[in-house]
């Protein structure tokens, strides 16, 4: 029987975890996940959860024991946030390119330096080209459903690739939400067993791993990006899959209020939220503006972002992270050269805030629709704006 | 894939993960091309000790149906170990003519 | 595939190579051979974790490989952790029902480099944790596949391309670490050293450590005559005289106690040994000396362990 209960969003990912039945977590404990693991070491111990739970001694032997574990074919799940994302960086390109399936949590988390422990995105945005299939989420329920999704999708045989499911730091982490706990049995339908199609296995050697030369480095590349490209279809079968199912629709690229929208404000991330209550404020005093929400950051989701703004003069981009010494946020970097080609394309303004946990209110974020279109109509002597800064 | 020269290997060709499948298909490729000498076994003073076999890095000494041992010159790369590891002087390295 | 076997005296030796032939390993190393002799003593039931290094690269060009047996590397010093997962993974998978309960050695294989140096927090993790799994160092003294670089591996005196000897400089300036007294200092159930110049005491170590219940480590003395300088048929015989000179000692220390494997009642001059070597070719009487009575100072201190044992 499915069941609604208050809980905090950490807790929660544990209670996913355990209606997939994990077989191997593999984490270490950082600020804001802690209570994630903490919450799945707990129900290991208790045995709710049978699985092994490998306390390692660094972030960078968490991802490698994942990829261990998910070789001999065990469903595989770890957590992490920040520095901690950082650490096992150069582990992540070798989890996507040797196509083991994980599934990994983040709670976002703002990098050093300064020391930050507060939420934001630029843990994330320096992950971008790791070749992981990447989903963001914007309240605890999402959450818990996409972590569910998250394994669905990257077992699945077609895919076989590792998964990032991205929850903000302490804004979503360690909020207590209404969550629907889904039942076991519906789960179990909805999710088949992990099936790794060569695992190591002394029945059928297999090596992995190889080392590519010039000669064959470009073949191996390609297919991967073919793979990663290709596996966006099965992430919107899944959640197909999961609206006919559970009732809860999720899509790459997601609309509020833009019908005849105007200007259109975009984010992603728990801050979604918080932009639709100014949206509605906006309207309610007469404006043409709407909200565009990426949840698919990888592979990143062209056709329907070009699909979403078609109608709109202005986009404005809400980063919470920089790319230092770039031109624009990484997601307006990504946004304009999607839409660079188009016959048709809207103005892209640029608004960076909500930097290593600072909040962003209803009124921070109708001041800063504000502030864009203003950038749109008189131009702007900056690429782009960071809002909230003490001048 | 082990028949295929690696040039002639696609994207396509490539397994997940560019996971090789088949065991000791490098078994493929003719170290023995690298040797500028080759051991010569004299059996008549062998006793079959075994300890070319045991000591050769390639594992191409290999035993022979009547227990002597003979080494596969398509991978031998000539380090010589067998030569001077032999306790009856049974092999001697001799140069590979060009 | 039948197997067969080779007789010495009362052993037997598999036929079958699980590192296949037509390997890209250096003329006459004498690590290719220790690892292909560790695995026939492991069989076929083992599932190996490699990190980059030398045996990785002469083992598997995409897109052949030379393994017989399932076989994983990922980077350079992430092995034990690897190893961690997979012995977790076929652990729970066993519990759960979706494995057989049949024993499979989990082997993780790293140099020198990758144990000492840039490996050793992944296994000092490892070890902590108690994972049931063989962790094999593969010491050729530096870092050889990327051109002879120093590790913390490489002993006093050996030059090397990052600490080469010059005018001005002996080439390594420490002492060799104790890598197999750091294993130990984990309270692990088994470590052992081993050369492939004992061939069979090598074997029989790689299997011991397979079969024991929790982690073992097993440090293997490789010569290398690329990176060492030597001739490339004195790979054996530099091997056993870093034995009878006490240089590379012989010992197994189980749960705790020291055993001498092999000891050698009067150990020869270590100037036997480091002669042949072109790396110490630059060395001087009293740098000869020098490591004269430090290996006496080791090998003192390890028979005196080893009578401790006894006790």
């Amino acid at each position: 029987m499915a069941k609604r209960v208050g809980m905090e969003v950490s807790l929660a990912i544990g209670e996913a975890a355990t209606l997939a039945d994990v077989d191997v977590v593999a984490a270490y404990p950082i600020t804001p996940q802690t209570h994630i693991v903490e919450h799945l070491a707990e129900l290991v111990a208790n045995g709710d959860l049978d699985a092994s739970y490998i306390p390692v001694e660094s972030e960078h032997s968490a991802m490698s024991a994942c990829l261990g574990a998910a070789a001999v074919g065990a469903r595989t799940f770890t957590a992490t946030a920040g520095q901690g994302l950082e650490l096992m960086h150069e582990v992540l390109f070798v989890a996507s390119s040797m196509q083991l399936p994980v599934v990994m949590t983040v709670a976002n988390r703002a990098l050093s330096a300064p020391l930050s422990v507060w939420g934001d995105h630029s843990d994330v945005m320096a992950a971008r080209d790791t070749g992981w299939i990447q989903i963001f989420t914007e309240n605890g329920q999402e959450v818990f459903d996409n972590v569910l999704c998250a394994f669905r999708i990257g077992e699945d045989r077609r895919v076989l690739l590792p998964v990032m499911v991205h929850l903000d730091g302490f804004h979503l982490s360690h909020m207590i939400e209404p969550i629907l706990i889904e039942e076991k049995e519906k789960v179990d339908k909805f999710l088949p067993k992990n099936d790794y199609p060569l695992p190591l296995d002394p029945d059928k050697p297999v090596s992995m791993g190889t080392f590519a030369p010039p000669v064959i480095y470009s073949e191996a590349k390609k297919a991967q990006e073919v793979n990663l490209a290709a596996s966006k279809d099965v992430v919107v079968e899944c959640w197909e899959e999961f609206y006919k199912m559970f009732g809860r629709r999720y899509q790459p690229v997601e609309s509020y209020r833009t019908e005849d929208a105007g200007v259109l404000l975009m984010t992603m991330g728990s801050y979604s939220e918080t932009a639709m209550a100014a949206i509605d404020k906006l309207r309610d005093a007469g404006q043409s503006v709407g909200l565009v929400r990426l949840r698919l950051w990888r592979p990143f989701p062209t056709k329907e972002l070009r699909r979403a703004v078609k109608n709109a003069e202005t986009i404005i981009v809400f980063d919470r992270a920089l790319s230092l010494g770039g031109q624009a946020g990484p997601v307006c970097s990504e946004v304009r050269s999607t839409l660079y080609g188009e016959a048709q394309k809207p103005k892209v303004v640029n608004i960076i805030g909500g930097l290593g946990g600072r909040d962003v209110t209803v009124a921070g974020f109708e001041e800063i629709v504000r502030k864009g279109v203003a950038m749109a109509e008189k131009g702007s002597d900056q690429e782009f704006e960071i809002y909230g800064v003490r001048e | 894939m082990a028949a295929k020269k690696e040039t002639d290997v696609t994207w396509k060709d490539l397994e997940i993960g560019s996971i090789v499948v088949e065991p000791g298909s490098a078994e493929q490729y003719a170290t023995g091309g690298w040797r500028s000498q080759r051991p010569v076994y004299d059996n008549s003073k062998c006793n079959k000790c075994g300890l070319c076999f045991i000591y050769c890095p390639e594992g191409c000494i290999r035993p022979q149906e009547d227990g002597y041992y003979k080494p596969d010159l398509f991978y031998c790369k000539g380090c010589g170990i067998c030569a001077e590891e032999c306790p009856k002087d049974v092999i001697t390295m001799v140069e590979e003519e060009e | 595939m039948s197997e067969n076997y080779i007789k010495f005296g009362k052993r037997q030796v598999t036929t079958e190579e699980y590192l296949a032939p037509g390997h890209r390993a250096c003329i006459g190393c004498g690590e290719a051979l220790a690892m292909r002799l560790a695995f026939k003593a492991l069989g076929p039931d083992s599932i190996v974790v490699c990190a980059t290094g030398c045996m990785e690269i002469i083992s598997s060009q995409l897109p052949w490989t030379s393994w017989r047996v399932p076989w994983i590397h990922t980077i350079f010093e992430n092995t034990a952790a690897v190893a961690s997962g997979i012995e977790a993974g076929l652990k729970i998978m066993k519990q759960k029902g979706r494995k057989p309960d049949k024993k499979i050695n989990v082997v993780a294989n790293a140099g020198d480099g990758g144990t000492s140096d840039i490996g050793l927090q992944a296994l000092s993790g490892a070890l902590e944790r108690g994972h049931d799994f063989l962790y094999i160092c593969w010491d050729n003294e530096a870092y050889m596949n990327t051109g002879i670089q120093r590790s913390s591996a490489t002993p006093y005196g050996a030059s090397t391309t990052t600490a080469p000897a010059g005018k001005r400089s002996i080439g390594q300036v420490t002492w060799k670490k104790n890598m197999p007294a750091i294993a130990a200092a984990h309270n692990i159930p088994y470590v052992a050293t081993a050369c492939p110049s004992y061939p069979f005491d090598l074997m029989e170590k790689v299997a011991k450590g397979a079969a024991i219940d929790g982690p073992a480590y097993v440090h293997i003395f490789s010569v290398c005559p690329t990176g060492w300088r030597c001739p490339t048929d004195q790979t054996i015989e530099i091997g056993r005289l870093a034995v009878q000179t006490g240089v590379f000692p012989l010992y197994e220390i189980e749960d705790g106690k020291y055993k001498l494997n092999v000891n050698v009642a009067k150990r020869k001059p270590v100037e036997e040994y480091l002669k042949p070597q072109g790396r110490f070719r630059h060395l001087s009487e009293k740098d000869i000396k020098y490591i004269q009575d430090r290996v006496d100072k080791e090998y003192t201190g390890l028979v005196e362990k080893v009578e401790r044992g006894k006790k």
